[in-house]
C-alpha cells in the first residue's frame, strides 16, 4: 500500500520533469484548454438545462402582474334605490427616484400635510422601492384634488391614481351593509384570501363581507414585460396569459330603505331593534339597530380614525343588535308555547286555566281565561304557566323527574322547529344562535332528576333561559302569519339577475300543523283591539287587521325591556315585525305603537299619526352622526 | 515575393474560416444585444449619424476596417514583425507611459486614447507587441540552457507592460499577460512553475473558502505523515518539505493581508461575490446575478434571436460589451453556448496547430502567445459571466462589440498568419 502511493507519486513528478521532450507539451496545452472548456459546458449544462431557477428569476425581472381591479358590486333595495354605489377617490403616489429638489414647505401647504407625515412616508416609500411608485396620501376626494391637481406639476415624481371607494345612497341600514375596507394585515395570510394583495380592500363586514366574492367580481390579470427601470416595454407573449377582469354582481335587497329611515328615526335615541320580514319570502324589510351611525363614516379619507371613535363610543353604535344582541323574549313566546301544545294534544283552543296567582305572579287583572283567546289578549302568566305543564308532564314515567326530562326534550325538539336555539342562517355573519335550553342544561345546573317543571317553569313565559335574537323574534311572527313556516330571513333578493342564494328559497315547516295557527290569530287580534294589552297599536282606522303579542322583559340591565311583535295584514300577510326597546318598560306602551307605525308607514307608504312619532320618547338627533 | 495566386494559397484558410465565423457570429450577437424592440427598424431611411447611435452599426464599421487591417497585415513582409518587434514594443511602452497623462478618465481608469471620433485603449495593443517581443527574445536565446539573465529578461519584458497598465487602473487587461506563462512552458519553462502557482492558486482559494485552522492542520497533518512514514524519496528533501508547510502556511495568513491590503475595494467585493454569489444581488453582485439569470433562462435551445428579454431589457449590465456572452446564452441556449465554446475550441486548436508547424522559434513562440492570449480572454470572460471567475473587464475575443478589442484581436490573429505563410521560406533562421 505504502509502496503503492509512493509509485504513483514518483510517477507524477517524473512525468512532469520528463516534458523535456517539448514537442509533448503541446498535449498538456491542449489538455489545459479543453479542460476549460468540458468545465464551461457542464457549469452551462447546470445553469441552462438542470437548473430551473433562472428561468423563473428571469420571469420575476421581467414580468410585472397588472391587476385589474374590477367595479364592485352595487346595492339596491326593494324599490331599485341605490343604496351603496362606488366613487372615485385618488391616491397621491410617490416614485423616490423620481423626485427633485422637493419643495416641502410648499408641498406640505399644498396637502394640508404635516411635515413630520411627509418625512415618514417618504422614507418608507424609499424603504419599499425607489423606483416603484408608494401611496403617499391615500383616499383623496375630487374637492381636495382639485386643489392639488394643478400644482403637482411643480413636484417631479408625485402623481394620482384613481381608485373606486365606496359611496353611500343613504344615512341608514350602516350595520346590515357593513363597509369595505384595507385589507387586515392578519388576514393577508389566511387561506381565504389568498387573491388578496396587501393594498387590496374588501367587505370588512355586514352584506360586503358577506357577499364579497360576488360584489368583487373576478379580477383581471395583465403580464407586461418591464425593462430593469420598470417601464414598460409591452404585453408578454401577446397578451396570452391576460385575462380580463368581470365587474362584481349587483345586489338586489328586500329591504325597504324608507321603512328603514323611518324605523331608524323612531327609535333615534333608544336603544334597541326592529326587525321588519316580509312573510311570504322572508325577505327582510327593515333592519334597525340603535343606535346607528352614518355608513359614510366608515369610508374614505381617515376611515380608521372614525373606526376607532365608533368603537370607543359608549353608546356602542358598531354592535349589530337584531343579529347579536340575545333576549328573553318574555310573553311573545308564549304564542310558540301554546302553539307546541296544541300540536302535541296537551291542550285545545278551548282549554281553560283558572288565573292562579299562586303558580306565578299575572300582571293583568282580567276576566277568566276559558279559552286561548282570552289567555292571549290579557297574557294571563298562570295559564301558560299550566299550558306547557301539560305539555311537559305528560305521565310518560313514573318518576316526575324523568317525566320532566323527557317532556322538555320533546318540547325543545317542537320549538326548535321554529328557527329558535340557532342560526336561523341569514346573509349576515356573526349571527348568534340564541338559546332553547335541553335537559342536560338543566342537570347541568341542578343534577340529574334535581329538577322538575316546577323548576324551569319560567320558560312558559317566556323568562328565564330562553334567548332569541330580534331576527329569530320576527321571524316568530313570519311563521305564524304563514301559519306554519318561514323561509329563512335574508337581505338579498337577487344576486345580479341571479336571484336569491338557493338557501334562501327552501320552505322550513315547524313541526306544529297549520290549523293551529289560525286557533291563536284571533287571540293576538285581540291584544291590539279594545281592551288588549297592545291597544294603542290597532290600524283598525286604517281597515288594517293585524295581531300582535306584547312582551315585558326582565333582565339583568336595569329596567324591563319593552318588546312587541305582530304580523299584518292576518288575511294577507304582507309584514312580520318585531320590536324590542331596551329598558322602556311596558311593551304595550312604548314597543308596539312603535311597530304600528312601521306597519302603517309599509303598508300604506306614509304615516299620519304623526303626533305619536313625537310621543314616542326620545328625540330625533341623537344619532351618531359623522363629525365635519 | 510570391505572386499572389501563391500567396494566397500559403495562407491558412481555415483559421480564417473560423475567425469570419466568430465575428460574424459575434455580430450577430451584438445586433441582438444593441437591437431595441422600441426603436424604429427601418434602418434604410437612417442617416450616417443616427446609425451611429447603434452599436452594430458601429460593429459593421469596425469589422469593415478589420478587414482592411487584415490586408495591411498580410502585405506587410513578414520579416518586419521579427525586426521592428523591439522597436513596437519600445514604442508601446512609450505609449502607456504616457496614456494615463493625456487621456480623459473613462469609468475610473485613465485608459482610452480619443482620437477624433474613435477611442483606443493601448493596453489592448500591448498584448500582441509584447508577444511579439518576447517572441523575438526567446528566439534568441535557449531555454533548456537557462540562464538567470535570460530568464529575468523575459519577466521584465513580459511585467513592464502589465504593471503600466495597472498604473492606469486597467487590472483585467494586466491580468492577460499571465496567459505568456503558457507560451513559455511550451518552449521549455520548468514545468514546476506552472505547477507551483497552481498550487499557490489552490491554496489561496482554499484559504478563503475553508476556515484557516483547518488548511493549518490538514498541512500539519500531511507534513506529520510525511514525517512519520519516512518516505525515502521525501526523506531526501527534509528541508524542503518543511519548507514548503512554512511557506503554505504563510500564504493561508497572507491571503488575509493580501486580501484586505493589495486589492482595491471593488476588486475585493468581486471576489467576495464569487465565494457567496447571493450576498449583494442588488449591489456588486448584481453583474453575476443578472448575467446568470439571463443566461441560465435560455434553456436548451434559447430563446431565439432577438427573443432575449434580460439583455434585451437592460437587466444585464455591458451586455454588448464584457457580457456579450449572456445574449448567446439567452438567445441560444445551452446548445449556443456549446457551439461558441467549440468555435473557441476549434481556433485555439488550429493556432496550435499552425505554431507547433513553424520552423521558427520566433514563429511558434508568438503562435502559443496567440493561443495564450486568446484562451485567457476566452477563460476569465465566460468564466465571469457564468460566476466561476471574478468580474474583470476583459472582453470576449471577436464577439464583444469595440473596435479596440476586434482590432487587437485581428492584428494578433492575422500576425500569425502572416508569419505562417511564409513558413517555407524561412530556412534560414
Amino acid at each position: 500500500m505504502r509502496r503503492c502511493l509512493t509509485q504513483v507519486a514518483c510517477r507524477i513528478i517524473q512525468i512532469f520533469f520528463a516534458l523535456q521532450y517539448l514537442e509533448g507539451r503541446k498535449y498538456v496545452v491542449q489538455a489545459i484548454f479543453l479542460a476549460v472548456a468540458m468545465l464551461f459546458a457542464g457549469r452551462l449544462f447546470y445553469i441552462q438545462v438542470l437548473d430551473g431557477s433562472y428561468k423563473l428569476a428571469a420571469d420575476r425581472n421581467t414580468l410585472q402582474r397588472i391587476v385589474k381591479v374590477p367595479y364592485r358590486g352595487l346595492v339596491y333595495d326593494r324599490n331599485g334605490k341605490l343604496l351603496v354605489q362606488n366613487t372615485p377617490v385618488y391616491d397621491l403616489l410617490v416614485v423616490p427616484r423620481e423626485v427633485k429638489q422637493l419643495d416641502t414647505v410648499r408641498f406640505c401647504q399644498l396637502l394640508q400635510l404635516p411635515i413630520e407625515d411627509l418625512r415618514a412616508g417618504l422614507l418608507a416609500a424609499k424603504k419599499y422601492s425607489r423606483v416603484k411608485a408608494s401611496p403617499l396620501v391615500q383616499n383623496l376626494s375630487t374637492a381636495e384634488l382639485a386643489s392639488i391637481q394643478d400644482n403637482l406639476i411643480d413636484f417631479p415624481g408625485f402623481r394620482i391614481e384613481a381608485r373606486m371607494a365606496r359611496a353611500y345612497g343613504t344615512q341608514s341600514m350602516a350595520h346590515a351593509l357593513g363597509y369595505v375596507g384595507p385589507i387586515p394585515a392578519t388576514w393577508v395570510d389566511r387561506e381565504k384570501y389568498a387573491k388578496y394583495r396587501p393594498t387590496d380592500f374588501l367587505g370588512i363586514s355586514g352584506l360586503e363581507s358577506f357577499y364579497e366574492k360576488e360584489l368583487m367580481g373576478r379580477r383581471g390579470v395583465q403580464y407586461r414585460m418591464v425593462n430593469v427601470r420598470g417601464i414598460e416595454k409591452g404585453a408578454f407573449r401577446g397578451g396570452e396569459f391576460d385575462t380580463l377582469s368581470v365587474a362584481g354582481q349587483d345586489l338586489h335587497t328586500g329591504i325597504d330603505i324608507d321603512l328603514q329611515q323611518y324605523g331608524e328615526m323612531l327609535m333615534a335615541g333608544k336603544r334597541g331593534t326592529v326587525v321588519a320580514i316580509d312573510p311570504k319570502t322572508g325577505e327582510i324589510l327593515a333592519f334597525v339597530s340603535a343606535p346607528a351611525y352614518d355608513p359614510a363614516m366608515l369610508t374614505g379619507k381617515g376611515l380608521g380614525n372614525r373606526y376607532m371613535e365608533l368603537l370607543n363610543n359608549p353608546e356602542r353604535p358598531l354592535i349589530d343588535r337584531p343579529l347579536t344582541a340575545i333576549y328573553s323574549p318574555g310573553s311573545v313566546f308564549k304564542l310558540v308555547n301554546e302553539l307546541v301544545a296544541m300540536q302535541s294534544g296537551a291542550v285545545t283552543a278551548n282549554t281553560g286555566f283558572p288565573c292562579n296567582q299562586r303558580l306565578v305572579r299575572c300582571t293583568h287583572n282580567h276576566e277568566y281565561p276559558g279559552n286561548v283567546s282570552i289567555a292571549i289578549k290579557n297574557s294571563c302568566n298562570p295559564y301558560f304557566y299550566q299550558v306547557m305543564q301539560a305539555t311537559v308532564m305528560r305521565g310518560r314515567s313514573r318518576n316526575r323527574f324523568e317525566d320532566s326530562r323527557l317532556g322538555l326534550a320533546e318540547w325543545k325538539r317542537n320549538v326548535q322547529t321554529f328557527g329558535l336555539g340557532d342560526k336561523l342562517g341569514v346573509d349576515l355573519l356573526g349571527e348568534k344562535k340564541g338559546l332553547i335550553p335541553s335537559p342536560e342544561y338543566y342537570d347541568k345546573s341542578y343534577g340529574y332528576h334535581r329538577w322538575t317543571y316546577k323548576t324551569v317553569y319560567s320558560l312558559s313565559i317566556g323568562q328565564g333561559e330562553v334567548q332569541v335574537t330580534s331576527l329569530q323574534m320576527a321571524n316568530i311572527m313570519a311563521i305564524i302569519a304563514n301559519r306554519g313556516y318561514y323561509y329563512t330571513p335574508h337581505f338579498v333578493r337577487s344576486v345580479g339577475q341571479n336571484g336569491p342564494l338557493p338557501q334562501f328559497q327552501e320552505r322550513h315547516k315547524t313541526s306544529v300543523d297549520s290549523h293551529y295557527f289560525e286557533q291563536i290569530i284571533p287571540g293576538m287580534q285581540m291584544v291590539v283591539g279594545r281592551g288588549g294589552t297592545a291597544s294603542l297599536a290597532s290600524l283598525e282606522q286604517f281597515g288594517i287587521s293585524m295581531a300582535g303579542k306584547t312582551g315585558t322583559v326582565q333582565n339583568r340591565h336595569g329596567a324591563d325591556h319593552a318588546t312587541f311583535a305582530a304580523f299584518a295584514p292576518v288575511e294577507d300577510p304582507k309584514i312580520a315585525i318585531a320590536v324590542f326597546i331596551e329598558n322602556a318598560g311596558f311593551g304595550g306602551s312604548s314597543a308596539a305603537p312603535l311597530a304600528s307605525l312601521m306597519v302603517e308607514r309599509y303598508l300604506r307608504g306614509k304615516v299620519v299619526r304623526k303626533k305619536w312619532e313625537e310621543w314616542l320618547p326620545g328625540s330625533a338627533d341623537r344619532f351618531v352622526k359623522r363629525h365635519h | 515575393m510570391k505572386t499572389p495566386a501563391r500567396y494566397s494559397r500559403s495562407i491558412d484558410w481555415v483559421t480564417v474560416g473560423i475567425y469570419l465565423l466568430m465575428v460574424f457570429v459575434g455580430w450577430l450577437n451584438v445586433y441582438a444585444a444593441s437591437y431595441s424592440p422600441d426603436a424604429p427598424t427601418h434602418v434604410f431611411g437612417l442617416s450616417f449619424g443616427e446609425l451611429m447611435n447603434f452599436n452594430w452599426f458601429k460593429q459593421i464599421l469596425w469589422i469593415g476596417t478589420a478587414v482592411l487591417l487584415i490586408v495591411v497585415l498580410l502585405v506587410v513582409d513578414y520579416k518586419a514583425y521579427d525586426t521592428f518587434a523591439y522597436a513596437l514594443y519600445a514604442g508601446m511602452i512609450v505609449l502607456l507611459i504616457v496614456t494615463p497623462f493625456i487621456a480623459r478618465p473613462i469609468a475610473g481608469s485613465r485608459s482610452w486614447l480619443e482620437l477624433g471620433p474613435v477611442r483606443l485603449q493601448p493596453a489592448e495593443f500591448a498584448k500582441f507587441i509584447t508577444a511579439l517581443a518576447v517572441s523575438r527574445y526567446m528566439a534568441g536565446i535557449n531555454l533548456r540552457h537557462q540562464n538567470f539573465r535570460d530568464q529575468l529578461m523575459l519577466a521584465v519584458f513580459t511585467l513592464l507592460p502589465p504593471l503600466l497598465i495597472i498604473a492606469a487602473n486597467e487590472t483585467g487587461q494586466a491580468l492577460v499577460f499571465g496567459a505568456f506563462l503558457l507560451a513559455y512552458f511550451r518552449e521549455g519553462m520548468s514545468p514546476l512553475i506552472l505547477l507551483l502557482l497552481a498550487a499557490g492558486g489552490a491554496i489561496l482559494i482554499l484559504a478563503l473558502l475553508v476556515p484557516k485552522l483547518w488548511l493549518i492542520g490538514f498541512f500539519t497533518v500531511l507534513l506529520v505523515l510525511v514525517l512519520v512514514f519516512n518516505n525515502r524519496l521525501l526523506r531526501h528533501h527534509l528541508p524542503l518539505s518543511i519548507g514548503v508547510w512554512l511557506v503554505v502556511i504563510g500564504m493561508v495568513f497572507g491571503v488575509d493581508f493580501f486580501f484586505n491590503s493589495v486589492l482595491q475595494e471593488h476588486q475585493r467585493k468581486r471576489i467576495e461575490i464569487l465565494i457567496n454569489p447571493s450576498a449583494d444581488p442588488l449591489g456588486v453582485g448584481w453583474n453575476v446575478t443578472q448575467s446568470k439569470i439571463a443566461i441560465g433562462s435560455g434553456g436548451v435551445v434559447g430563446k431565439g434571436f432577438l427573443q432575449g428579454t434580460q439583455t434585451k431589457f437592460d437587466f444585464v449590465p455591458e451586455q454588448s460589451t464584457d457580457f456579450i456572452f449572456c445574449t448567446v446564452g439567452e438567445e441560444w441556449g445551452w446548445l449556443g453556448s456549446v457551439v461558441t465554446i467549440a468555435l473557441f475550441m476549434a481556433l485555439l486548436w488550429r493556432i496550435v496547430y499552425v505554431a507547433e508547424r513553424q520552423k521558427s522559434v520566433f514563429g511558434r513562440t508568438y503562435g502559443y502567445c496567440v493561443a495564450s492570449i486568446i484562451f485567457f480572454h476566452f477563460a476569465v470572460n465566460i468564466g465571469m459571466t457564468i460566476g466561476l471567475a471574478p468580474v474583470v473587464g476583459i472582453p470576449l475575443p471577436f464577439f464583444s462589440y469595440g473596435g479596440s478589442s476586434l482590432w487587437s484581436f485581428t492584428t494578433l490573429l492575422f500576425i500569425l498568419l502572416a508569419i505562417d505563410a511564409y513558413r517555407k521560406q524561412d530556412l534560414v533562421r
